[in-house]
């Protein structure tokens, strides 16, 4: 048990942090530092997404971008902890490469595992570039949870698969070069054998993309339509009938990437918390009651952080991500959501305020309570996380399973 | 006993609900929210129905009922979502000015609140957590000076109730929002179907209400009022929140199975019915103590206050997680619950006061007499 950094990775540390010094967009630091609320009011005229581009490009060609991918995919083949290490001094920054972390954490990797040579070469460096950004085409309005569930069609024309159907809830398709699509290839076998899975680019004739307006005001997500949408069978990734395996990797994947690291919100609030003043007249943080709750945040987000840690640690020992990884996302969302929650209580009937300007934290915990409904729904929801944890964790019995072995075409969809 | 409103009483809920079941359905709450602006039609519409006058006296013009039948209307203000002033212009203003403005006061305004002609409002807050020590706003020589916000409807309000510091003490006083030296901002806040502002006064005409120095005690009786009205509102919003997760719950199929099967979906909706119910015991609590001015008031008013404040949040916030990703989506109306919950859990002061007066009112019950 070490927290220190090896030499190694003091060396790494001290030429991350003078590169970032030296290259770091600093005039994005006010935007950055503020809530989402803020920014587009504060950003003006500056085009973020033009300067995450920029900056993910910068850090790629310094080979600092998907640091553990390998160096001919546009990566560095760094070790777990050197990512740590470079995402500790990244710090802000990093907020500038949430638009390619579907692509860089869940589109890249399945790529590398089930792609072609050929697409490899042609689709993963211009990704870690930043050139290109991409989307994932899992959930469908009748299939979320049980994505297993979904009726997108795709039926083979000679070399070609026609494609038709829709998907949901698709984020940033409105700004994506390509996807990973899943597709129902046989709908008469039991709903996990008949799936498919293959890359597509956005721009062909056949798809249309129709943004959602979101619960908090903003539009991420979107509605995708694919009508006599043609697709080269040599863009399919695995076997025909074996995309839930290759799913499986895409929300492996995810859970890793957008559950591990993610945060609880809780030092923003200790650091509110002992510059605001408190109920008694002294500051908020020497308030007993208020403490009792700091005490259990902070155990949580610590816990939070050394699980990463430990998984990070058998993922530097050569073992997989399990699915006990199912924990982050599960605690960091609902935690997120109280922290919220608290925290704009404190502020008393200004508490209601959205304007940067004007909030406390510049509107940071108003902009939390409206985005984390969505965190702890996306990626599987805490209901699911759940039953991971119950049972494929502790190996509990599974809910009873009225569909399965059952043909796909037969399972009941109506109440 | 009889824990529960008259047959009369429950007669009148129905007939708000069938009122705005027409007149205010969802599409009128998307609309003032996606910035249609004050909805003046429907507020007149609920001023006709005599709503709005429903505790004041039919001298000024209301029905001259009682607090019993304002709650159990309330209630279908709170579940309809209605983008409406009435907790700042009935709850507060009207309330203020009937308990303790001059017999000329009352002549002046209660009638022409009760006809929703007038839209008052209450200005205490000053940007942070409100507390007797730090008010700034001051209010001499029959003049008003001083910042407040943000103050609720205090965009469209005509008059505003505020607390202000005359010399070394507090009063209430009212202002016509109309009159020169007052400015208004309209500020964003997490619901935008209720209007916010911030008030600036500078030297603007002003008149008292009730006595010098008592304006932090008539403040504390109009919260302990309006938490218990108030509290209707978050039930009936609640309610509403847990009836859509049913609902919902009955009819979305994932795995094969309506997702209302699923343990998880039920035990959470379970948990939904709970807390609702309980906030509802305590909110007719706490009516049973405002319509017989009992002494209990301030701790029955605490007890609803708290209790819906919770419910509320709970149901809408596990609504939304109950209807998945549809949940988050602008289009349905999960959010508005989630954004209204949010704003009356902060109206009247945020839940740290409301625990922070429970707690202290329940001790100063039972605290045992000194020998
Ligand atoms: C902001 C956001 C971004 C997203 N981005 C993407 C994206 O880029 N690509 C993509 O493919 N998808 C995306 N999604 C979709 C997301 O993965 C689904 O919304 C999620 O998996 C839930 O599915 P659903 O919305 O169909 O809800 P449902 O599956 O209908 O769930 C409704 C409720 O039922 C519960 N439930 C369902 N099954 C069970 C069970 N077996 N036991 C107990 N409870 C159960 C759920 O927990 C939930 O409370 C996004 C969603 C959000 C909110």
């Amino acid at each position: 048990m070490n927290f220190d950094d090896t030499p190694e990775e003091a060396a790494f540390r001290a030429e991350a942090r003078a590169w970032i010094e030296a290259n770091a967009p600093s005039h994005l630091l006010p935007i950055l530092s503020g809530s989402g609320f803020g920014t587009s009011a504060e950003a003006g005229e500056i085009d973020m997404l033009a300067e995450a581009k920029a900056w993910q490009k910068k850090k790629c060609d310094a080979g600092w971008a998907c640091l553990h991918w390998p160096q001919e995919y546009g990566g560095r083949g760094a070790t777990p902890m050197q990512r740590v290490v470079w995402n500790q001094e990244e710090g802000v920054y990093a907020q500038l490469s949430f638009t390619f972390i579907i692509g860089q954490g869940m589109c890249g990797p399945t790529v590398m595992a089930w792609g072609s040579e050929e697409d490899k070469q042609r689709l993963l460096p211009p990704l870690a570039a930043g050139e290109d950004i991409w989307c994932q085409m899992f959930s469908e309005p009748a299939a979320g949870s049980d994505l297993a569930g979904l009726r997108t069609r795709a039926v083979k024309d000679g070399d070609e698969w026609i494609v038709n159907g829709s998907k949901i809830w698709t984020s940033g398709a409105h700004i994506s070069q390509y996807g990973i699509l899943l597709t129902r290839t046989d709908p008469s076998v039991a709903k996990h054998k008949g799936l498919t899975m293959f890359w597509v680019d956005m721009r062909s004739p056949g798809i249309e993309v129709r943004p959602i307006l979101q619960a908090h005001g903003q539009s991420g997500f979107n509605e995708v339509f694919f009508t006599d949408l043609r697709i080269p069978d040599s863009q399919r990734l695995g076997e025909v009938g074996n995309g839930w395996n290759v799913s499986l990797t895409t929300l492996m994947n995810e859970r890793l990437s957008i559950g591990s690291g993610m945060s609880t919100g809780f030092e923003p609030l200790l650091d509110y918390a002992i510059r605001a003043p408190g109920p008694s007249g002294g500051r908020l943080v020497d308030d007993p009651s208020i403490r009792s709750k700091l005490a259990d945040w902070a155990t949580k987000a610590s816990g939070l952080k050394y699980t990463g840690m430990r998984a990070l640690t058998a993922l530097s020992k050569g073992e997989q991500p399990g699915p006990e990884n199912s924990i982050g996302k599960l605690v960091a969302g609902t935690t997120m959501q109280d922290i919220a929650m608290f925290a704009i209580d404190q502020q008393g009937e200004a508490g209601v305020l959205t304007d940067p300007q004007r909030a406390a934290a510049a509107a940071r915990f108003q902009q939390v309570l409206m985005r984390s409904p969505a965190t702890r729904i996306e990626g599987g929801t805490d209901e699911i996380l759940r039953n991971i944890i119950a049972e494929r964790v502790l190996g509990l019995p599974g809910d009873v399973r009225v569909d399965k072995n059952v043909a796909f075409d037969k399972i009941p969809t109506r109440a | 006993m009889q824990f529960d409103f008259s047959e009369q009483q429950q007669e009148f809920r129905q007939e708000a609900r069938r009122f705005l079941a027409a007149e205010c359905p969802p599409e009128r709450v998307r609309k003032a929210i996606e910035g249609g602006g004050f909805d003046r039609a429907l507020w007149q519409g609920v001023a006709e129905m005599g709503f709005l006058g429903i505790a004041i006296p039919e001298e000024h013009g209301g029905l001259g009922l009682g607090y019993l039948e304002l709650c159990a209307v309330a209630e279908e203000f709170g579940r309809a979502l209605a983008p409406l002033p009435i907790l700042s212009s009935i709850y507060l203003a009207a309330e203020a000015i009937k308990s303790f403005g001059t017999a000329e006061q009352q002549v002046a305004w209660l009638p022409r609140l009760a006809a929703g002609a007038t839209i008052g409002c209450l200005a205490a807050a000053e940007g942070e957590r409100l507390s007797e020590r730090h008010l700034r706003t001051a209010f001499a020589n029959g003049r008003l000076d001083g910042t407040k916000a943000p103050v609720l409807d205090g965009d469209i309000a005509d008059i505003a109730i505020v607390l202000a510091k005359e010399g070394d003490a507090l009063s209430l006083v009212r202002v016509d929002l109309a009159a020169d030296g007052v400015t208004r901002t309209p500020l964003d806040t997490l619901d935008p179907s209720r209007g916010q502002a911030e008030i600036v006064f500078a030297g603007a005409p002003a008149e008292r209400l009730g006595e010098r120095g008592e304006g932090w005690a008539m403040f504390q009786t109009l919260l302990d009022r309006a938490a218990v009205l108030t509290a209707f509102e978050q039930i009936g919003g609640a309610d509403r929140a847990l009836e859509m997760g049913r609902d919902y719950a009955l009819e979305r199929m994932a795995f094969g199975r309506q997702i209302g099967s699923f343990q998880a979906i039920k035990h959470m909706l379970a948990d939904m019915y709970v807390s609702a119910t309980l906030a509802r015991s305590n909110a007719y609590y706490g009516a049973w103590a405002l319509s017989t001015g009992a002494s209990e008031l301030p701790q029955a008013a605490a007890t609803a206050r708290v209790s819906a404040t919770n419910a509320f949040r709970h149901c809408a916030k596990n609504n939304i997680q109950v209807h998945g990703g549809m949940g988050f989506t602008w289009q349905m109306d999960c959010h508005f619950f989630y954004r209204r919950a949010n704003q009356l859990a902060l109206a009247l002061g945020g839940p740290p006061d409301w625990e922070e007066k429970l707690v202290s009112r329940l001790s100063a019950v039972n605290m045992p007499i000194a020998a």
